[in-house]
């Protein structure tokens, strides 16, 4: 492999997952530089949970190199999750489940923290400070299984900023939020990325919505990778419709760009 | 004779106060971890376990460990699975463990009455070891609690999550299993086999209706269990009726009235209701 692994924060080298006699993912290789904002898209089925999943070494890897963070996944997976924040795609909650809003995102600090630990003050004001940013404080007293599926993503953000992560992976983080929701949180995302000199990768449908600091497509399509480059060069009608088995159309809007699909007809 | 009376009807006030603690704290966790059927399926390993030592002439205590020691390897691991759908396999297990009972039940020589009494339980006559192995586990589950707290509620909240922020969600929920196994056999001379899962279920189902945060699910649970505990115990010697009964009848009352009374549908909200108490 040829990448210098130093500026790298995620190389994947021809990694296969496989559930069963399914492979969900063949050969994927990818490189993700340190302080990038990378965009996965992609069919449901592609096989972005599971990339997602491998970089943590949450599904079983069959072959392949995974280095996060400069370090092997195989040798320190401890290291690994205790700096990147992850947040599921969809986590069914019991709404019984007894707890609050605020022990939800204090989960985020027992990465860092030993068994037995006690909560220190700066742990507590690190969580209120996440709770702010998203702007969930008014919530922080409230039982988490009540909250609205929007209110719950909000929650699971404030968690993996509390847990104060130096990788951060979303999987569809948009999805149930309300309009401003979505502005909100593509700006939080550009404003936590230029000032925690962060690494975010983050899965989307929808590729109107990108942050303003996504600076990386990556398309995967049947367990693969089929393109890894700039926006300019992925968002480009023919590789959008390739990609999806359906005619894509791109419309120009300032800097950015609607992409619908245009019906077979 | 007074004093006789005296010294086994104390056994059985500590014997109500430890099988409530630690069977309601073990509830709570099965309960939040929606694993109630992995209870169902202990219990009557644990009632298979042990009649069949009665008939082998083996302590029925290590055959009850023995036969939960097995059921938690095979349903253990299936539970994990995230796709795991519990009814068919549990429901197999479960009579297949029940139906092992009565087969070893119908094999015992002459009186029955000691494999009956671990059916309904007799807490008034137990004896100072099995008081002692009572405490041990219920103590077991207190440290487990109070040592990993934050961790277990992870592991409550979603096993992904917490295995993805490095916490050894395995080792809990397995211990969690193993506790449960621990308690129900410690527990089951003097609650009865067939009696101990509501035991389990009811505390940690009442108060699941009454809070929302996890410390108070934990404290009123052991109220509630504590509670019906003491309160069966005093009702079966005033009427001289089935301890275990009499305790389970409590419990479920106490179930019944805390699902009326519960904040979360609306009566008697404010009396429950969290302010600033985190
Ligand atoms: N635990 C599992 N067991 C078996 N197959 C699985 C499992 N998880 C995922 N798969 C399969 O692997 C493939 C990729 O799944 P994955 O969840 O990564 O897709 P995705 O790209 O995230 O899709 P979506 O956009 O719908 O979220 C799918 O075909 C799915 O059916
Ligand atoms: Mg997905």
């Amino acid at each position: 492999m040829n990448y210098s692994t130093s500026e790298a924060v995620i190389v994947l080298d021809s990694v296969n997952v496989e559930y069963g006699y399914h492979q969900a993912l063949h050969q994927v290789s990818l490189c993700v530089l340190a302080n990038s904002c990378v965009t996965i898209a992609g069919p449901n089925g592609a096989g972005k949970t599971t990339l997602l999943a491998s970089i943590l070494g949450l599904c079983q890897i069959r072959t392949g190199l995974v280095k996060v963070l400069g370090r092997d996944l195989r040798d320190s997976p401890k290291f690994i999750r205790k700096h990147t924040g992850y947040v599921p795609q969809n986590v069914g909650i019991d709404p019984q489940i007894p707890l609050l809003v605020w022990d939800v995102i204090s989960f985020g600090r027992l990465a860092h923290s030993s068994l037995f630990h006690n909560f220190s003050k700066k742990d507590k004001e690190t969580i209120e400070e996440a709770a702010e940013l998203v702007g969930i404080r008014h919530l922080l007293n409230r039982p988490f299984g009540y909250l609205s599926a929007g209110e719950q993503r909000k929650v699971a953000l404030a968690r993996v900023l509390a847990q104060q992560p130096k990788l951060l992976l979303l999987d569809e983080p948009l999805a149930n939020l309300d309009l401003p929701a979505q502005a909100m949180l593509l700006e939080l995302i550009d404003k936590i990325k230029s000032e925690k000199e962060l690494t975010i990768l983050l899965v989307s449908h929808d590729l109107t919505l990108l942050p303003k600091s996504c600076n990386q497509i990556v398309l995967m399509k049947k367990g693969r990778v089929i393109l890894s480059a700039s926006k300019e060069v992925a968002l480009r009608e023919d590789v959008l419709s390739n990609l999806y088995d359906c005619p894509v159309k791109v419309v120009p809007y300032k800097q950015r760009g609607a992409i619908f699909v245009e019906g077979k007809s | 004779m007074q004093l006789l009376e005296y010294s086994f009807l104390r056994y059985a006030f500590w014997g109500s106060i430890l099988a409530g603690i630690g069977c309601s704290l073990v509830g709570v966790l099965v309960v939040t971890l929606q694993i109630p059927f992995l209870g169902v399926a202990i219990s009557h390993a644990a009632f298979a376990g042990a009649i069949c030592g009665i008939v082998l002439g083996i302590n029925p205590l290590w055959m009850a460990y023995l036969f939960c020691a097995i059921v938690t390897f095979i349903i253990g691991p299936l539970a994990d699975k995230a796709n795991f759908r519990p009814e068919i396999s549990v429901g197999i297990l479960f009579s297949l463990m029940l139906g092992l009972a009565f087969l070893f039940l119908a094999n015992i020589p002459g009186a029955k009455t000691e494999a009956l009494s671990l059916m309904w339980g007799s807490i008034l006559t137990i004896n100072r070891t099995q008081l002692l192995i009572m405490a041990i586990t219920s103590l077991l589950v207190l440290l487990f609690l109070v040592f990993l707290f934050k961790q277990i509620k992870v592991v409550l909240f979603n096993r992904q999550v917490a295995n993805s922020l490095g916490i050894p969600e395995r080792f809990i929920y397995y211990t969690i299993i193993i506790l449960c196994s621990l308690v129900i056999t410690a527990n089951m001379s003097s609650i009865g086999g067939l009696l101990i899962f509501s035991l389990l279920i009811n505390p940690a189902a009442s108060a699941l209706q009454l809070c929302y945060t996890f410390s108070r699910v934990c404290i009123v649970a052991v109220v509630i269990g504590v509670g019906s505990c003491l309160l069966g115990l005093l009702l079966s010697y005033h009427w001289n009726l089935p301890t275990g009964a009499m305790i389970i009848l409590v419990s479920s009352i106490i179930f019944m009235l805390s699902l009326i009374f519960s904040p979360k549908k609306g009566f008697l909200k404010k009396i429950f209701l969290l302010k600033e108490s985190i």
